[in-house]
Order: structure tokens, then C-alpha cells, then sequence
């Protein structure tokens, strides 16, 4: 197991988000998180990522607890981004995947030889090598998105975590960015852990689908032992047919309607 | 290079702005003169002037424009807020109070003595900001507890101080004083006594700069970087404090300064805080001088307070620029 999370138990403050879950992530895989909105997933998540400390239990990465490792030391294993991050005006592609570098920089050596390659080879996997120079805002939504893994990539970890990384982005670019993600794991092997909204997407690039509510893991398994047409009804209230993708054979969900 | 190139520009602008302070005023000194009275004094009415008022006052104007100019930078960075200033956690009322409260308590009456007074109001109030905006946020104070609580400290510091000042004449006419914020008769005392603050402030903004560009990417990127947040933010707010509460205390309330020379400074520095700190420290230093050669010449036979110099010829630049830019997002 690259990453597990041991009987954990996250929130805010008093609010419980989730109760004492389990969850291992094996190394080479892209898992997919999915479920109901507030069901916790980014919450866990985030704790994956030691983003949010958990109030009970314990993150392991590599078999080691997470909190206990120098957090400069898990940013040169582990990568995070959050959802819908941010950047200042007037970055550029460039600079911001510059700072990917940050963990291996320290205060007195900022720039070496080594950083600049990796920022190179992480714009050149992304495609942006041609828009380096270019502010951040000045991309389209699915440029933008990928100029963020582009500098999660140059963090040079092998363990990616993303969170909703096709949020706000049409159907043509989210298909851009999961494969993307999907080549990422193919030619690297690098583990990958996201959340997701759509269900299809997720079925169709991820090898194993973790599903949530109420901030336990519901089922965990491969696509096509996940998305049945009980466990959208046990997960998400919904009815739907589950037929097979006639592109790539991954199960398909047609939604019928909402249970009430 | 081109940034390279930028910062001799700035240092050669700076460098100019030293030499009118020091040879323009009542009395125009050559800078011929100048450097004689530096290296070789003879006790002439222009070695006078120039060793015990005009140089002191540009140390001051310089040290001072430093360490606003930086510490507005790192308050807006901190903050992701354009309109961040200095003054924001306190640190201006701190001092202001102390100040007024060393005179009617202690009976403080030199400069000497008002100054670690300031340093020491500034200091505090800013660590009780800290403290409560620590307890309003969950696992370390966020930009906008720190600012909710650097409002109310600000507010009820200044209650405190509006009492004392209308009870005691000679309180308001020190308070009348800094207020205006002047870096005019500071003398070389001044000098040597917010010369180690600022060069400590100074040294922890350089420190600063690598973690705060990793902030500003936002929190939970930072964290995935590997960055101790809540350190890197302690570590700002102590720098912003000390470069501050150094400059309150010297010359008075000048924060206007640390609101505009950042926005002056991005065009040519972009988002990097290893460029944008040190570029604002000379230009912040640069333009203070300025305003003050301004104030020395434009009301003869008196002199405008550089404070009052800076509001009238800033405010309208500022408004300036806010319309001409849409506002920066940080």
C-alpha cells in the first residue's frame, strides 16, 4: 500500500465529516473517489494529502504515519491539488509551475540545473511548452487546469492526489484532462488518487472506484464491480440502467430518476 | 537579467533621491560641499547643516521608506489584499498609544525615549493581534481573522489614545506631531535605535519570500508543497511588526507608503516575492525622500511634513491607478 488511511476520523471543529474509515490505495493504481455531495470525499482526500489532520486515527504513507515525516520531506513522494485552486494576476505558466519545484529548492540554492529540466519536461507532458510565457488568465479553463497539474508534475512525486481536477471545464476538456491523468499513470506509473462528479469518466479512466456516503466507503473495487445499478441506488438515490459503454466497455450510467 | 537590470535602475534611483535629501532644503548645499563636509568637516555653517540635520534625516527617510515599502509587500502578500497596509495588525495604534500613554504615565519627554516606547506598543499590539486571530481561525489565524482582529485592536487603541491626548496638552502635541509623520530633526540617536529592527525585518522578509510565493498559490497548495504554513505566516507577521514598529516609532504614521509602492513596484517585478520585496524596499525608500525634498521646498520658509506630502500627492495617484488597472487580484 502507497497510501492508507487507518481508521480515521475527520471534521471541523465539532462537525464529524467522517467516522472511523479505512481505505488503502495500492501503488501504479488511478483510484477514483465518487459519491454524494457532503459525503466527504474531498475531506478525505485532503486528509490523504495531510491537508487536514485527522481528529482520530492515522494517514500512513509508504507505512509510515504522515504527520510524523517532515511535510517538506512527503512533497518530494506526494503531490496535492486542491480544488479549484487559485493563482496571484500576472503569473505566468512559466512561474507557476516553477514553484512546483519549491520542495526541492532552499532558502540559499532557489534555481538549479535540475529544476529547470523538470519544469521543462512538466510543461512539455502537459502540452503548454508553447504558452509558457503567457499569464495564467489569459488560458482557456482547460489550459488553466492543466498548467496546475503541470506544476503538481514538477513537484516530481509519484504520488498525485487531485481533487476534482475537471471542475468547471466542458466535456471536451475534461476528456482532455483525464487523459492526461491517464497518461501520466501509463507511462510513469505513477499512483493517482482523484474525486470526481462524473460517473462515466470516472468509470472509463480510473482502475479502481471507491464509493462514499455519509462519510463511509459504501463499496471499493474496479468499475465494473462498483457501478451497479443497487450501489447508485444505495449511494446516490438514484435509478438508473447501467449498460455497457459502447466505446470502451466500462459500465455506463443512464439515469432513470431520483428515488424520493 | 531583465530583473537584474531593474534593480541597478531602482538602486541608481534611490541614489538620486539621497543626493537632493542631502543637498536640497532652506539652505541649497552644492554636492561638492556635501562631500567635503562628509570627509574633511571644518565646522562651516554648511557642515553644520548637512552632518547633524540633513544626513540623519535621509538615514531615517531611507531606513524608514525601506521598511515600509517592504513591509506593505509582504502585508499584502500575507493578506492576498490589494489594500493591505502596514498598519493593518495593529501596529501603527500600538505605537501611538504607547507613545501618548509613556507621556502621561511616566512623563516621558525625549524623543529618544518615545521611540522604545513606540517599538514596544507596536510590538505588542501586533503579537495580541496574532494571538486573536489565532483563536478565531481553526489551526492558525487566516488572513481575514488577522485582519478582523487588527480592525478592532486598531479601533479600541485608538479610543484609548483620543482620551488620553484630549486630557493632556503635552500628549496631543506629541500626538499632533506624529501623526502628520515626519522624518525631519531625528537626529543620529534615532538612527542607531530602529537601525537593528529594521535590519532584523529585514532578514526575516528575505527569509520570508520563498514560502510566501508558495502561499500565495493559497493554503492548501502551499501545505502540498511542503510549507509550513502558520510559520511562514508567523514569521511575516513578525517581520511586517518589526520594519513597522520601526518606522511608526521613528517618523510617525507613513503606512500610505507600504499601501502604494507595491502597486507601483508588480509592473516590473510580477508575482515573485524574491523581486517584489526588495524592488519595493528601494523604491519605497526612493519615494519617501522625494516627498520629503518636496516638503521642504514647496512652503517657504516652513516645511510641509512628508506624512501630509505623501497623502496629497499619493491619494490622488492611487485613485489614479485603481481606475486605470482593473484591481489586482492577489
Amino acid at each position: 500500500m502507497r497510501l492508507q488511511a487507518v481508521d480515521v476520523t475527520l471534521g471541523y471543529g465539532d462537525r464529524v465529516v467522517v467516522d472511523g474509515l479505512d481505505l488503502g490505495i495500492e501503488a501504479g493504481t488511478v483510484t477514483t473517489i465518487i459519491g454524494p455531495n457532503g459525503c466527504g470525499k474531498s475531506t478525505l482526500l485532503r486528509a490523504l494529502g495531510r491537508l487536514l489532520k485527522p481528529s482520530g486515527g492515522q494517514v500512513l504513507l509508504d507505512g509510515k504515519r504522515i504527520d510524523r515525516l517532515p511535510t517538506r520531506e512527503v512533497a518530494r513522494v506526494l503531490g496535492v491539488l486542491p480544488q479549484a485552486p487559485s493563482a496571484p494576476e500576472g503569473l505566468t505558466v512559466a512561474d507557476l509551475v516553477a514553484r512546483g519545484r519549491h520542495p526541492h529548492q532552499t532558502w540559499y540554492r532557489q534555481w538549479s540545473s535540475s529544476d529547470a529540466d523538470a519544469v521543462a519536461e512538466a510543461l512539455a507532458m502537459t502540452g503548454l511548452s508553447d504558452l509558457a510565457d503567457r499569464p495564467l488568465e489569459e488560458l482557456s479553463g482547460g489550459q488553466r487546469q492543466r498548467a496546475w497539474i503541470s506544476m503538481a508534475l514538477a513537484q516530481g512525486t509519484d504520488l498525485l492526489l487531485l481533487d476534482e481536477p475537471t471542475t468547471f471545464l466542458d466535456l471536451a476538456h475534461q476528456v482532455e484532462v483525464l487523459e492526461l491523468v491517464r497518461s501520466l499513470h501509463s507511462s510513469a506509473g505513477r499512483t493517482i488518487v482523484m474525486v470526481l462528479h462524473d460517473l462515466n469518466l470516472a468509470a472509463r479512466y480510473t482502475d479502481r472506484l471507491v464509493a462514499m456516503r455519509d462519510g463511509r466507503v459504501v463499496a471499493a473495487g474496479t468499475p465494473h464491480e462498483v457501478l451497479t445499478e443497487e450501489l447508485l441506488r444505495k449511494v446516490f438515490d438514484l435509478e438508473a440502467k447501467v449498460i455497457p459503454d459502447p466505446v470502451a466497455g466500462t459500465p455506463l450510467v443512464v439515469p432513470v430518476g431520483v428515488r424520493h | 537579467m531583465r530583473r537584474t537590470r531593474v534593480l541597478a535602475v531602482l538602486l541608481a534611483a534611490l541614489a538620486g533621491a539621497v543626493v537632493l535629501s542631502v543637498t536640497v532644503g532652506a539652505k541649497t548645499v552644492p554636492p561638492g560641499e556635501v562631500w567635503q563636509a562628509l570627509t574633511a568637516p571644518t565646522g562651516t555653517e554648511n557642515d553644520i547643516i548637512v552632518r547633524s540635520l540633513r544626513v540623519p534625516r535621509t538615514l531615517i527617510g531611507v531606513l524608514a521608506g525601506v521598511a515600509l515599502g517592504v513591509a506593505g509587500a509582504l502585508m499584502q502578500g500575507h493578506t492576498r489584499n490589494p489594500l493591505a497596509d502596514p498598519g493593518l495588525l495593529g501596529v501603527t495604534q500600538g505605537a501611538a498609544f504607547a507613545m501618548v500613554a509613556s507621556i502621561i504615565l511616566l512623563g516621558t519627554s525625549t524623543l529618544y525615549t518615545y521611540i522604545w516606547f513606540g517599538l514596544a506598543g507596536a510590538l505588542v499590539a501586533s503579537a495580541g493581534v496574532f494571538a486573536l486571530g489565532m483563536a478565531g481561525g481553526r489551526g492558525g489565524p487566516t488572513p481575514v481573522t488577522l485582519a478582523l482582529a487588527g480592525t478592532a485592536v486598531s479601533a479600541f487603541l485608538y479610543a484609548l489614545t483620543s482620551a488620553i491626548v484630549l486630557l493632556d496638552e503635552q500628549a496631543m502635541d506629541v500626538f499632533r506631531f506624529w501623526q502628520a509623520g515626519s522624518i525631519a530633526a531625528r537626529g543620529a540617536d534615532a538612527v542607531w535605535q530602529v537601525t537593528p529592527f529594521v535590519l532584523a525585518g529585514l532578514l526575516l522578509a528575505a527569509f520570508n519570500a520563498p514560502g510566501l510565493n508558495a502561499l500565495a498559490l493559497g493554503e492548501d497548495v502551499a501545505r502540498g508543497l511542503g510549507q509550513n504554513v502558520n510559520r511562514t505566516r508567523a514569521v511575516g507577521v513578525a517581520a511586517v511588526t518589526l520594519l513597522t514598529g520601526a518606522s511608526v516609532a521613528a517618523c510617525g504614521s507613513l503606512s500610505f507608503v507600504g499601501l502604494i509602492v507595491p502597486h507601483l513596484v508588480r509592473p516590473l517585478s510580477g508575482a515573485d516575492h524574491r523581486w517584489l520585496l526588495p524592488y519595493s524596499g528601494l523604491v519605497g525608500a526612493a519615494l519617501l525622500l522625494l516627498a520629503d525634498v518636496i516638503g521642504r521646498v514647496v512652503a517657504p520658509p516652513g516645511e510641509l511634513e512628508v506624512g501630509v506630502v505623501l497623502a496629497l500627492i499619493g491619494a490622488p495617484f492611487f485613485v489614479a491607478l485603481v481606475r486605470r488597472r482593473k484591481p489586482v487580484r492577489l
